[in-house]
């Protein structure tokens, strides 16, 4: 008999390890393909993409096997849709322009591969409005899978992301966007990362075996929902991290999410916050405010299910930020279900442990300064620290559906009168004064020579001749579109000083 | 037609001619300039506005302005000064009078032709004393919150006291300036233009702090190459200047994290662990201005404009060229931390590992900020009668110009 269990503890630590050695080394080619619930595969025009775009507005570009996917990007113009073939594509794609949706094909389980080979530094980087990103599998980068960098409006949907570095896919500075229905893997940072956005929506997604599963970080009205977040060494978290521009983190809804047995050894790079993150934890709110946690199912997590701190607790050492106010205030934890967590907690957590003379570690565990903050019927968790917690009014966050915008963000509509000037005052009056002379010829000179004659301009200064010994030759402008060109040349032509 | 041109040149060559002409018989009586700088519309009010593309992107519903990607709203601007104190600030501003034996001027550490520093690795201020840091640039400073290094200023009025009465640099003290400007007739003039409801006969100290800080908040740098990438030219940078870009934005590099399009830098305070040049001790930096120990060796994040043309680089100049500047960032977190020093060094210096290639690829895309088409004109005649060295031709100006594109 003792032998027999002697044998049976070797098979199981021998399949643990080899289930631990998939996790971390195998996310390749023998775990199946996932098949997303569900995805789109718009084909015509006028079919429903992104929250920028709305429609197909343009054409459909399609990149098969051996094509770039750089090269048409390049060739798309706004409202086009570009669908990727399955098929390994090696390349950093960028997208600096407004309303571009990507779009991969799947065909009998074969996807479309983006691989970085462990050379590239990101996949897809955008800055454009209104970009769509769905259905590609991304692999083997050493920065991110799908960075974006103030684009508003953007879409980011079931896409299979597996070892892609610091972060899987990272908003940055957009507002109004939606991560959906991805699964990702093998991320040394958090696999979702939503950094100084404000009104997005995080769902529908699968993150194991990350640092971080799903990180909401100086950002404002994220609803963070149905997830599955497990076997990352922090489920969920919402931070106000110091010394970044943005400095608030408030209103974030945890709801309805799966947090369970978040307690992969933490593998985040020497000096980054997530590498603070005690393994085990389900939940972390660290100096964010007005944070609600409801209805999520919490179990396993061995340090905590849910911590909520300010920058002493989690070892995190950052400079200090004067302007970061470091307490979590205003937290409200509802009902949530709560089991088996804190079966192995660090030390300082023990520590305070020890105080209630709790063998068990914690469900929930609040350290540090907070006002505020409420719980529900606490009695039915293991709590730490929740003393000053009053009974919370709100029951539950029922009314709030979404927290994406009833309409897109809009681009601000420039008049062609207020554009003309822009580009007068802002580019023009460095060579061209009223009525002396600078670099060029002085405007009422031009104005002479131009007069009712916009398009004269318009058609010059794109390309320039040397007319006047007298001044040396006018660069081209032809960097301003015609439509700029003509706003300035009419609004040249208009000035009276 | 032809008539037209002909006619119209004489009739510009004769202005220019008595323009000319005037302003050589009235050579003590200096006239503010009544138009604004390049950049600047001149409103109904008599005040300078910005005008900007970036302006395009203002929006009420948008994310916050300033922090990043290309098209992307700026910070608030501090604008609003008219033509005339702008240009008496010019004045001001080359005018070593306002030292103390006649020999510094602002213009001394941020000469316009160095990118409005010096081109030293510390600057060296009044009786060639040397300083502790770098003149930093003073492009865009319209837009910034904080001054210094160290970020202890939080207005341009309030900086300018620091080099105006430090006794190494500029020397002065409010008494003397005071003294001297009001001593000088032309500046009396002056003040008046610029100012013209003052009650006082008399300058006052507000007065110049306000005329410089006019003249300072018109330096504005937006019209890169860099930016015609922004406004949606791609053409606009070559093959290596995007590969350079993407790297710079790139989670690897991190570069765009902390240097925040469209002002490149994010205007926070951080600590990157350089050593101090020469085995020299620790410049504590900010630690002195928030006395906060966890601020030991944080400094302002510098601006990537026209940084082509203010090496040697950081706030002790430890750097002469781009390449090696990159370089640091690459070499590792930390890597030169002494031993017995403690420092909270910024997460987002790691270790990037940036090939040779990448590294040559972000000096590529940072020379592409250079933008220097908005100038100023060194002043002919300085109204103390103090010579002027090397006043800057249109023809300098031009070639400038001609290097963006």
């Amino acid at each position: 008999m003792k032998i027999f269990k002697r044998v049976l503890l070797t098979v199981v630590i021998l399949a643990a390890g080899i289930y631990c050695g998939k996790l971390i080394f195998g996310r390749g080619s023998d775990i199946p393909a996932p098949m997303p619930t569900y995805f789109s595969q718009s084909t015509e025009p006028g079919d429903s993409v992104g929250i920028g775009a709305g429609t197909i507005t343009g054409k459909i570009i399609e990149v098969k096997k051996g094509n770039s996917i750089q090269e048409a990007v390049g060739k798309a113009s706004p409202g086009d849709l570009i669908r990727i073939y399955p098929g390994v594509y090696n390349e950093t794609v960028y997208i600096d322009k407004d309303n571009i949706s990507i779009q991969g094909v799947i065909e009998n389980d074969e996807w479309p591969i983006l691989d970085g080979q462990k050379k590239m530094n990101d996949a897809i980087l955008y800055s454009g409005n209104g970009v769509l990103i769905e259905n590609m599998k991304i692999t083997n980068y050493k920065g991110n899978a799908i960075m974006g960098q103030a684009g508003n409006n953007y879409v980011i949907r079931n896409n299979w992301i597996v070892d892609t570095g610091v972060y899987g896919i990272f908003p940055q500075f957009g507002k109004n966007g939606v991560v959906e229905r991805n699964i990702l893997t093998g991320i040394e940072d958090a696999a979702i990362y939503i950094g100084m956005c404000d009104n997005v929506d995080v769902r529908f997604n699968e993150v194991y075996g990350n640092v971080a599963g799903i990180e909401i970080e100086n950002s404002r009205h994220a609803l963070v929902e149905f997830n599955y977040t497990h076997d990352n060494t922090g489920g969920i978290l919402a931070f106000l991290t110091q010394g970044l521009p943005i400095k608030t983190c408030y209103d974030v809804i945890i709801r309805n999410n799966y947090v369970y047995n978040n307690n992969t050894k933490n593998f985040g790079a020497v000096g980054s916050t997530v590498s603070h993150i005690p393994a085990g934890t389900g939940i972390l709110i660290m100096a964010a405010d007005d944070i609600t946690v409801e209805n999520n199912i919490i179990s396993g997590n061995d340090n905590a299910g849910i911590t909520i701190t300010d920058y002493a607790f989690a070892g995190v050492d950052h400079a200090s930020d004067p302007e970061s106010e470091p307490n979590s205030d205003r937290i409200t934890l509802l009902d949530n279900f709560m089991s088996n967590n804190g079966n192995n907690p660090i030390a300082d957590v023990k520590a305070l442990m020890a105080t209630q003379f709790s063998k068990l570690g914690p469900d929930i565990i609040a350290v540090g300064g907070g006002i505020g903050s409420c719980v529900i019927n606490p009695s039915r968790y293991r709590t730490f620290g929740l003393n000053s917690y009053a009974n919370c009014q709100v029951r539950d966050t029922r009314s709030i559906k979404t927290y994406l915008l009833d309409k897109p963000v809009m681009p601000r509509v420039t008049a062609q009168i207020e554009k003309g000037k822009m580009t007068y005052y802002g580019v023009c009056s460095g060579c061209h004064a009223f009525s002396t002379r600078l670099v060029g010829p002085p405007v009422n000179v031009i104005q002479a020579l131009y007069k009712n004659n916009p398009q004269g301009i318009v058609d010059f200064i794109a390309h320039p001749i040397h007319k006047r010994d007298d001044y040396p030759e006018m660069p081209p402008q032809n960097y301003l579109t015609e439509e700029t060109r003509k706003a300035v040349a009419e609004y040249m032509l208009s000035i009276t000083k | 037609m032809k008539r037209v041109i002909i006619l119209l040149t004489l009739i510009f060559s004769l202005i220019l001619i008595v323009v000319a002409l005037k302003s050589a018989s009235d050579k003590n009586e200096l006239t503010l300039c009544n138009t604004c700088p390049p950049g600047f519309e001149l409103t109904d009010e008599n005040v300078c506005k910005l005008r900007s593309l970036y302006q395009q992107y203002e929006s009420v519903t948008g994310n916050d302005p300033g922090v990043g990607g290309l098209k992307t709203a700026l910070p608030t601007v501090r604008d609003g000064f008219t033509p005339q104190q702008i240009d008496l600030g010019r004045y001001l501003f080359f005018d070593p009078v306002l030292s103390k034996d006649g020999s510094v001027s602002c213009a001394t550490c941020h000469q316009p032709s160095k990118g409005f520093s010096d081109g030293l690795k510390t600057s060296v201020g009044i009786h060639n004393t040397k300083l502790k840091r770098a003149a930093p640039s003073l492009w865009n400073v319209a837009f910034y919150k904080k001054f210094f290094w160290d970020a202890r200023s939080t207005s341009l009025e309030e900086q300018m006291t620091g080099p105006l009465y430090s006794e190494d640099e500029m020397g002065t003290t409010r008494e003397q300036l005071l003294e001297t400007l009001n001593d000088i007739k032309t500046y009396q003039s002056l003040f008046h233009q610029a100012f013209p409801k003052k009650k006082s006969t008399e300058i006052e100290l507000n007065e110049i702090y306000t005329a410089l800080t006019a003249f300072e908040s018109s330096l504005i740098s937006l019209n890169s190459r860099y930016d015609q990438y922004a406004h949606g030219y791609h053409e606009a940078l070559s093959h290596e200047e995007i590969e350079g870009l993407n790297i710079f934005r790139s989670f690897v590099a991190r570069c765009a994290e902390c240097h925040t399009p469209p002002l490149f830098t994010n205007q926070q305070v951080a600590v990157i662990g350089l050593a101090e040049p020469d085995g020299k001790a620790l410049d504590p930096g900010a630690q002195q201005t928030f006395q906060d120990p966890s601020l030991r060796g944080a400094f302002k994040v510098p601006s990537l404009r026209n940084i082509d043309r203010t090496a040697p680089y950081t706030h002790s100049g430890r750097f002469n060229t781009l390449r090696e500047m990159i370089g640091f960032y690459s070499a590792g977190r930390g890597h030169e931390v002494a031993k017995n020093e403690k420092l909270h060094i910024h997460w987002h210096i790691w270790e990037p590992n940036l090939t040779n290639y990448e590294m040559d690829r972000l000096v590529d895309f940072v020379k592409t900020l250079t933008d220097e088409s908005f100038r100023p004109q060194q002043p002919k005649v300085l109204p103390s009668g103090i010579a002027i060295d090397k006043p800057i031709t249109s023809q300098a100006l031009w070639s400038i110009q001609q290097n963006t594109h």
